[in-house]
């Protein structure tokens, strides 16, 4: 059984296809694994891998991990919400449809950050998810349960969502592969909504060629969202080997920003292994990306406070019992199912949605979002990428940042200016580095960033220096190492 | 600075309803995440188009044709408290 969770999703995928291995042995070693569960990453395990509407006749994908902000028919989904207690969605999700088409069996939900609000997964309703590299740390989030099942060995690979940076700084901190799509790329019909604009459906896996080849399944148009165009194109898998004639740029603006030491270390050395490879490294400007947080901070609750009016205790969900009026259910229902980082984020948007000060935020925050993408335009006129440090520092402690909103936002420094112009971004496992607080070695993401629908090339050279870096430290044996 | 009073009328526009201590904390919280916020507010951005949406968006359009929607009792299964074929909620006035 060992040996069948040494492979890769792909790797899995070619033995299944070829006859060498046996897709339902396959598929219960998975379900076995993800039962040894000890990080909290599953809110909900189909036990015998397949239940009712979700269920898998002819397994030929490896089994994935689903964040619980998917609806799967007649299987709980939370989004990590008390208010969604007990939710059962009369329908299924068109990324996790897709996945059940191509013959992936459904392994379970993840746990995450209460409606995706969060970087560190302690915003959960049912408990945070613990780092498979250090239990006292974070997995990140918002998608922490799926990022730590995949690190942590408890799933092949798993889908989650970014709306600002939760697939990527999840698998910055757990030393795994995460894409966000362009936005547009995968359909969200199904997918608990956060931030409209900005939400997007992307796979978190253990390589580039695992993520090539569930973006391949998950990408699309599809009728029950008319943003989702797909990926003109389709992909293929990568096979680039060097990276000659690509131009990587690195913002300017990243010689003052804060990044720990030893994330800066091996961001530097990636670069490096980039010239190595046959790459230019070239110097690019994002003069508006510093606005990045605050104009992020300012959409993104704005549509939640929006999107999260429909929980009212009417239509599904939990009710408050209350003996009076129907304002005093709604008010009462909500203030008890919501947690703290919801309601905090719910203030704010309303707030800045509010008469007198809709055009010094909402309106203000719009324009930034315009000048960023703009930033990025004249950038990818001069390189083909841009690179950064795909979060700050390494996995941070567990409680060390809950009291104190903002430093929890900032951590979403790099990672929110690609959300906001839409573009893709993918981080890989560049290396290991010390906590700034010392202690032992922990993963390091570098991101790339890629023009929108450019994906293809995105992974291809992700491959190729992922390939060169050659990261093989797991949880629990490469801390130190 | 965002004052209690705000933070009064703000919850009751989003349809929360705060502990006394939820209210303290949250106008400092709000007040220091709307300061780092202000800086875009003093940004000179008068000639610049808002962004609500980053792609080219087309109206997806489809025949008019009647079809069958959700069956209503697939629809009542997760209501907390349906009757009658419907949603029951309390009275919207007070006695």
């Amino acid at each position: 059984m060992g040996e069948l969770l040494e492979l890769t999703a792909l790797g899995a995928h070619r033995a299944m296809v070829a006859g060498e291995i046996s897709a339902v042995e396959y598929r219960d070693a998975w379900v076995e694994a993800a039962a040894a569960d000890d990080l909290n990453a599953y809110l909900w395990r189909n036990e015998d891998g397949a239940a009712g509407a979700i269920a898998v006749e002819r397994p030929c994908i490896a089994p994935i991990a689903v964040k619980d902000i998917f609806c799967t028919e007649s299987a709980p989904t939370t989004a990590a919400s008390r208010i969604l207690e007990g939710y059962r969605p009369p329908y299924t999700a068109t990324a996790v449809r897709r996945l059940i088409e191509a013959g992936a069996p459904i392994l379970g939900k993840t746990n995450m950050d209460e409606f995706a609000m969060g970087s560190s997964n302690e915003n959960s309703a049912y408990g945070p998810v613990l780092n498979p590299w250090d239990r006292a740390r974070v997995p990140g989030g918002s998608s922490g349960g799926s990022a730590a099942a995949v690190a942590g060995g408890l799933a092949p690979w798993a889908i989650g969502t970014d709306t600002g940076g939760s697939i990527r700084q999840p698998a910055s901190l757990c030393g795994i592969v995460g894409l966000k799509p362009t936005y547009g790329a995968v359909s969200r019909y199904g997918m608990i909504a956060f931030a409209s604009s900005l939400d997007q459906c992307g796979p978190l896996t253990r390589d580039v060629s695992d993520a090539a080849l569930l973006l391949a399944i998950l990408q699309g148009r599809d009728g029950c969202d008319s943003t989702s165009v797909g990926i003109p194109g389709g992909l293929r898998l990568p096979d680039r080997e060097d990276l000659s004639g690509l131009r990587f740029g690195v913002p300017a603006e990243l010689a003052q920003s804060t990044i720990d030491a030893g994330v800066r270390e091996v961001f530097e050395a990636t670069l490096k292994r980039i010239e190595e490879l046959g790459g230019e490294i070239a110097e690019v400007s994002l003069p508006n990306a510093e606005h990045g947080i605050s104009a992020y901070y300012v959409i993104a609750p704005a549509e939640a406070s929006s999107n999260l009016a429909r929980y009212d205790g009417v239509r599904y969900g939990m009710r408050a019992e209350v003996d009076g009026d129907l304002i005093e259910m709604y008010e009462t229902t909500r203030s008890e199912g919501f947690g703290a980082e919801v309601k905090r984020r719910i203030m704010l948007g309303a707030y800045a949605l509010s008469s007198g000060y809709y055009e010094a935020y909402y309106g203000q925050a719009q324009k930034v979002r315009t000048r960023i993408a703009e930033d990025f335009s004249a950038a990818f006129a001069d390189v083909d990428f841009v690179v950064t440090p795909t979060s700050p520092s390494v996995a941070f402690g567990l409680g060390e940042k809950t009291a104190d909103p903002l430093a929890m936002y900032l951590n979403d420094f790099f990672t929110v200016p690609m959300s906001l112009a839409g573009i893709p971004a993918i981080s890989i496992p560049a290396g290991l580095a010390e906590p700034g607080s010392g202690g032992s070695r922990l993963p390091v993401g570098f991101q790339i960033a890629a023009p929108a629908f450019a994906e293809q090339r995105l992974l291809d050279a992700a491959y190729a220096l992922e390939q060169s870096i050659g990261f093989d430290a797991k949880p629990g044996e490469g801390a130190g190492g | 600075m965002i004052e209690r009073e705000q933070v009064l009328h703000v919850a009751r526009l989003a349809r929360l309803r705060l502990s006394e201590a939820e209210v303290e904390r949250m106008a400092g919280e709000l007040s220091g995440i709307l300061e780092h916020v202000d800086r875009i507010s003093e940004l000179d951005l008068e000639d610049v188009k808002p962004t609500s949406h980053v792609i080219e968006l087309e109206n997806v359009l489809r025949p008019d044709e009647p079809r069958p929607s959700w069956p209503r009792e697939v629809m009542l299964e997760q209501a907390p408290d349906p009757a009658e074929g419907a949603f029951r909620v309390p009275s919207p006035q007070a006695e």
